[in-house]
């Protein structure tokens, strides 16, 4: 438990880094579609969505829903088991390619 | 910790039982998370729930296109629009997406201002947000209505693989419906504010609870954007 005061404390940022990491979001969305408008292809496209992704997902998390600011027994019970998607992630590329080879295989298609 | 239990036991308080006990029992974790009162903390938790749902479809998608032989629809041509003789690919998309990040922004100051207790602002900003919100839901009325005309179903469409029709029902169909669940969530918490619900305990929580809803709901669709979209 904690005091409101303490609390209040904590939450008392001021406005101007709200409307900086707004600006921020902005320029990122915007240069990943910019990606897309482009037309950049293959590998400079992948790396470049998910440069940007991974960018905004961070600041949205970080300043506007506040997890710089908390404790870390918080950002590790939050943080730290979506890592276990990965996994999954993992066993499906290894179950897709399989899947994708075996259908060229029996169903000649391609 | 053990003296905390021993005075407890010393006592003989018996903790109370039903739904009361379950709440409380339930509610103990602020003793893990310090300084985050249960509230946030439940919310923070429903929010990884649903981090692990919205993980699974887009780990969905990512197999089924993976896997299909047929080729994968260009979304950026699908989700073209021409405004005023242009033809712009992803427009629709894009302006999705910059309505969506602004709501976050205003969300983010409304819950600023609910900390600083000014109340009408941080109310007006809620509003806003729940209004981009809106218009973002709108949005995607019209682009499911355009596909739909367009002869795009769950079980195929003209551009080609049939899975495109049914990842993207159930991804931006799964997103839109939280959006339109913030919208309503947002417009009764900002009730609450300018009725001045909060100023009788002298406690935003609530609001910032909301926020995080939002700022969810934001953080998926940039996932969305990337994954779907964009890839």
């Amino acid at each position: 438990m904690t005091t409101q005061s303490e609390q209040q404390e904590h939450e008392l940022h001021p406005i101007s880094i709200y409307l900086k990491i707004w600006g921020m979001l902005f320029v990122l969305s915007a240069l990943s579609y910019m990606v897309d408008y482009l037309s950049f292809q293959g590998y400079v496209r992948w790396s470049l969505i998910l440069i940007f992704m991974v960018l905004k997902a961070g600041l949205i998390v970080s300043v506007f829903m506040h997890m710089q600011w908390e404790r870390l027994a918080l950002k590790a019970a939050i943080l730290v088991p979506p890592l276990a998607i990965f996994v999954l992630v993992t066993l499906m590329i290894i179950e897709a390619n399989y899947i994708f080879s075996s259908r060229v295989t029996y169903f000649g298609a391609g | 910790m053990s003296q905390q239990t021993q005075d407890i036991t010393g006592n003989k308080i018996s903790p109370p039982e039903g739904w009361q006990g379950l709440n409380e029992d339930w509610s103990s974790d602020k003793e893990t998370f310090k300084s985050v009162p249960w509230g946030k903390a439940m919310m923070w938790i429903f929010l990884l729930s649903d981090t692990f749902i919205f993980g699974s479809f887009l780990v969905g998608y990512m197999a089924v296109r993976m896997t299909t032989t047929e080729l994968w629809p260009n979304s950026s041509e699908v989700f073209a629009l021409t405004i005023a003789g242009q033809h712009i690919p992803l427009i629709l998309i894009a302006i999705m997406t910059f309505v969506l990040i602004s709501s976050s922004g205003t969300m983010a100051m409304a819950v600023n201002f609910a900390y600083r207790r000014n109340r009408s602002v941080c109310a007006a900003l809620m509003f806003a947000t729940a209004i981009l919100g809106a218009c973002f839901v709108g949005m995607q009325v019209f682009e499911w209505s355009k596909l739909i005309e367009e002869g795009v179903r769950p079980w195929g469409n003209p551009f080609g693989a049939a899975q495109f029709g049914s990842t993207f029902f159930m991804i931006t169909g799964f997103h839109g419906l939280h959006v339109s669940a913030g919208v309503i969530y947002l417009t009764i918490v900002a009730i609450k504010v300018l009725r001045g619900d909060f100023e009788r305990s002298g406690d935003y929580q609530g609001v910032e609870i909301a926020g995080l809803y939002w700022h969810f709901v934001d953080l998926v669709w940039v996932f969305i954007f990337a994954f779907f979209y964009l890839w």
